[in-house]
């Protein structure tokens, strides 16, 4: 299909609303967080503006350094085990039947509706000393006694998992649906056995929806906050939670701003790594 | 014995019988080409050859073993896709040499293999080019190198060549019937173009339905068809009605003497070649009618003639055929040899 470039000004139109809509909700109060994060903190009322970098100083110490590195790794982590978890579970989906595809995402979308909130209740119910699954395990008489399993990093992990799961497999399934079934039937007709050829075959077929699928979940995880506190010890808690803490009940803006702005800075250096890698990785 | 047979196979898928019964033996070396209109199983007979579907009941051999529960990938066979499924991530060479790889065939050995098999296919020093930088002749070329990259028992090609135009087909087919003879290896090809599968195959199965109408060499299929499908089928021929009395045989309102007709039979149907349909002088033979339509494509020249109520199909060479035009009146010979009398 040819595409003609706008010509006049008007041809533009269709852009004023989103664009609007951007400017108001998105560039405006990313435009202030940025100028809040050099103002100076006024212990007895809010803030006043200024243009200083001790909010920036502040953060480079040891302890958020710690908080910021546990974040990136609680991300990581919950971006690989999606993915690690969500390609061959997609993979078998997309070759199913029609009916049983629908079913599994009317699941997978009702998860989504799911709060956050209720999302680390249940989990941590599930891994309470008294109503958990570790009752079901004495049960079996796979386990001696009945343990808490939270707070924990494993909890934290397990919660975070299922929230970006479903979020993993949709990102997924439309490029697993659109891989050409006769490259698997190919690799087998050449001596690889089913599980030889998904990994010789789907997994780099699919390369660049990985990667682009790992960076989305990253993302998404860095965000959270309210499930490392229901489900985590102090230690598990993410910078996300830090900022939230100083913003609300220290009602320190221009701390929090400063290391939002940082978190947003190092996480668009990181993507951008990663794009980069791919690049190079593609051009050898 | 060594070769391919199919012992008594049917598939079905739910309620629908997509093969069935099919009795096949395809002696070791051997060319064969499935032929038939689209959904007439073919491809399905192929796919359970390959392993890719199970038949719902019957025993596929391969030289004198029982293969038809062998997982594909342990049946050493190479196949070439209509679509080709050339891995889009891998180079011409990794294409090639995948079946090598998942083997664990050294590094050094797998080059040696790729070197030998793009000189084969003429694409020597392609092998570090990805695969979309190929054109389609190419690409049908590397699907073929690989599939033969383990020098495989069974060489199986599902519609291979239709996916390239004319000129470059006709090509193709006269190669890969050379590289196959050159190879001797047992090659099984599906196609729905009867001129393909008259250029390459040492046997030709015609399907329809589900089942096998007729398997023979080409010239056979063509020349003594089995039935009126298979001689509808295969090039143009023209399907008469004829009445016998157990004296003789009566074809368009004359008798044919000489035409042996199987005792018993009444009437029933006989296949003639246009280029069999001899055009005379009107008196000149028994059959006589009207030209209603000369198509004259040079090299050859088709002459549409109405007897006795039926249109006949005359093909004849241009400088030996009467000056007949539209309108005009001709006699119609036909050769009781060139007759085939079939099953209804």
């Amino acid at each position: 299909m040819r595409r003609e470039a706008p010509q006049k000004f008007s041809d533009y139109g269709p852009l004023f609303f989103p664009a609007g809509m951007l400017i108001v909700f998105f560039v405006v109060p990313f435009a202030t967080m940025i100028a809040v994060s050099f103002f100076r903190r006024d212990p007895a009322g809010f803030y006043s503006p200024d243009f200083v970098f001790d909010n920036y100083a502040r953060f480079l110490s040891l302890f958020f350094g710690k908080v910021l590195g546990f974040s990136l790794f609680l991300a990581v982590m919950v971006a690989i085990c999606c993915v690690v978890l969500a390609v061959p579970f997609t993979y078998l989906l997309s070759r199913a039947k029609r009916k049983t595809q629908v079913l599994w995402l009317v699941a997978l979308l009702s998860i989504l509706s799911l709060s956050e909130v209720i999302i680390g209740f249940a989990w941590s119910t599930l891994f309470s000393r008294t109503a958990g699954i570790t009752n079901l395990l004495v049960m079996l008489g796979i386990m001696n006694e009945a343990v808490a399993l939270n707070p924990s990093f494993g909890a934290v992990l397990t919660a975070m998992v299922y929230q970006a799961l479903p979020y993993t497999v949709l990102v997924l399934y439309p490029a697993l649906v659109r891989l050409d079934p006769t490259l698997t039937e190919a690799a087998r007709t050449l001596g690889a056995s089913p599980m030889k050829s998904f990994f010789t075959v789907v997994v780099p077929a699919l390369r660049n929806t990985i990667v682009a699928t790992l960076i989305m979940v990253f993302i998404f995880a860095l965000g959270s906050y309210l499930l490392p506190q229901i489900l985590g010890r102090p230690q598990h808690w993410t910078l996300s939670v830090l900022i939230t803490d100083q913003a609300i009940y220290q009602s320190n803006m221009p701390f929090a701003a400063a290391m939002a702005v940082f978190l947003v800075l190092v996480t668009l250096g990181l993507v951008a790594l990663t794009v980069y890698a791919g690049r190079k990785g593609e051009a050898a | 014995m060594s070769g391919l047979t199919l012992q008594n196979i049917v598939k079905q898928f739910g309620t629908f019988t997509a093969v069935r019964n099919v009795e096949l033996t395809v002696p070791h070396g051997t060319f064969v080409c499935l032929l038939g209109p689209s959904g007439c199983g073919k491809t399905t007979l192929m796919r359970m050859v390959a392993g890719l579907d199970l038949p719902t009941s019957g025993a596929i051999r391969l030289d004198g073993k029982d293969i038809t529960n062998v997982p594909t990938h342990k049946r050493d066979l190479g196949m070439v896709f209509q679509s080709l499924a050339l891995f889009p991530h891998l180079t011409v060479g990794e294409n090639i040499a995948y079946s090598l790889r998942i083997r664990g065939i050294g590094k050094e050995a797998q080059k040696k293999r790729v070197d030998e098999l793009l000189a084969m296919i003429h694409l020597a020093g392609y092998a570090d080019r990805p695969v979309a930088k190929l054109s389609g002749g190419q690409r049908q070329r590397v699907a073929i190198a690989r599939a033969l990259a383990i020098s495989p028992k069974l060489f199986l090609l599902d519609e291979p060549l239709s996916a390239l135009d004319a000129k470059l087909r006709e090509a193709m087919q006269v190669e890969l019937r050379q590289l196959q003879q050159r190879l001797g290896i047992t090659t099984i090809v599906v196609t729905h173009d009867q001129r393909e599968a008259m250029t390459m195959a040492d046997t030709v199965v015609v399907m329809n339905g589900g089942e096998i109408r007729q398997a023979a060499p080409p010239v056979e299929i063509y020349r003594r068809p089995a039935d009126t499908f298979v001689a509808d089928f295969i090039g143009m021929t023209n399907l008469i009605d004829f009445s016998a009395d157990g004296t003789g045989a009566s074809v368009l309102g004359a008798s044919i003497p000489g035409l042996a007709i199987p005792a018993g039979l009444e009437s029933g149907i006989i296949s003639v070649r246009p280029e069999d349909v001899h055009l005379t002088a009107p008196g000149n033979a028994p059959i006589s009618g009207t030209v209603t339509f000369v198509r004259d494509l040079g090299g050859t020249i088709e002459t549409f003639v109405e007897a006795a109520g039926k249109q006949v199909v005359a093909v004849s060479m241009p400088n030996a055929r009467p000056d007949v035009a539209v309108g005009q009146t001709v006699g119609l010979k036909l050769n009781p040899a060139d007759c085939v009398v079939l099953k209804s």
